[in-house]
């Protein structure tokens, strides 16, 4: 009963990230993946993801310091964030990093560092809104392994 | 999936797939999929340790490598194996987040079997398997 409870949470939990529009369909696909054998390859890829994403992030932070004004490099490291966004459907971070290129393009140093903060912001609400996620999961134990809603 | 097994390939032998991708995460999904799709995979991060692979497995069923990537992109990946009298026949699939035709047209104009737009798709791997793998 009390799993049943935590995967109704996980659940719910879930749909309200993608009606915020946290995740988009990406994040099923990713899911769809976990099988017997990999029964927690969602929360491995997100966790790759995560650890990946900071240490960009972080290359960001330090290109924006060392080397002022440099669109075409600041735009480099920040395709690589968004690519990876795209692979596991963080549809949030993936449109800061959007906005975050279009300053490059239009050489907008500014535009560029709110768009940036946005990133983050947005990236440390996701790791946060995931984390709970997975521990649902994983309190909810091995039959707790998520699955596509009906209709989608 | 029949298909995909018959590619001069012992009887229950998967075929094997080198992913080359310099993104751990789209290394974990695209090995994912592939695996999903019943396939043998060795992820490597760059074109030189897929060169080093190549070297050593005699039997790579097709190649399926992220375009951008530092030091070796997979365009120049894709050139060297085509190049290559023992590696020429071995399918090379590109991966991109980007849609830039003329990237697109020069990887198939040196004779990548598809280019596919990232997120990879299930789809896009088992519309591979039967065309390329055929």
């Amino acid at each position: 009963m009390e799993h049943a409870n935590l995967r109704r949470q996980a659940a719910s939990l879930k749909k309200s990230l993608f009606d915020q529009g946290y995740l988009d369909e990406q994040f099923y696909q990713v899911e769809d993946l976990q099988d017997e054998a990999n029964p927690n390859f969602a929360e491995e890829v997100v966790s790759l993801f995560f650890k990946d994403s900071a240490r960009v992030m972080l290359n960001i932070e330090q290109a924006i310091e060392k080397y002022p004004r440099d669109f075409a490099r600041w735009d480099a490291h920040m395709q690589q964030l968004k690519g990876s966004c795209s692979s596991i459907g963080a549809s949030r971070v993936k449109n800061e990093c959007t906005s975050f290129r279009n300053f490059c393009g239009e050489e907008n140093a500014e535009g560029c560092m709110r768009s940036f903060q946005k990133v983050k912001r947005e990236h440390a609400v996701l790791r946060q809104k995931l984390e709970s996620y997975f521990q649902l999961l994983r309190q909810a134990g091995p039959a707790g392994i998520a699955t596509r809603p009906a209709g989608k | 999936m029949a298909a995909c097994r018959s590619r001069g390939v012992e009887r229950g032998v998967a075929p094997h797939v080198l992913a080359v991708d310099d993104s751990s995460v789209d290394r974990a999904v695209i090995s994912g999929i592939l695996r999903r799709s019943q396939f043998r995979v060795t992820a490597v991060d760059s074109g030189k340790r897929a060169l080093e692979l190549l070297g050593s497995e005699p039997n790579v069923s097709m190649i399926i490598t992220d375009y951008w990537m530092p030091e070796m992109t997979g365009y120049e990946l894709l050139k060297k194996v085509k190049e290559s009298s023992r590696l020429k026949e071995i399918p090379v699939v590109i991966m991109s987040s980007e849609n830039v035709p003329t990237r697109i047209s020069r990887c198939l104009e040196e004779g990548a079997e598809d280019f596919l737009l990232k997120p990879v798709q299930p789809s896009d791997v088992s519309r591979l398997c039967s065309r390329v793998l055929r």
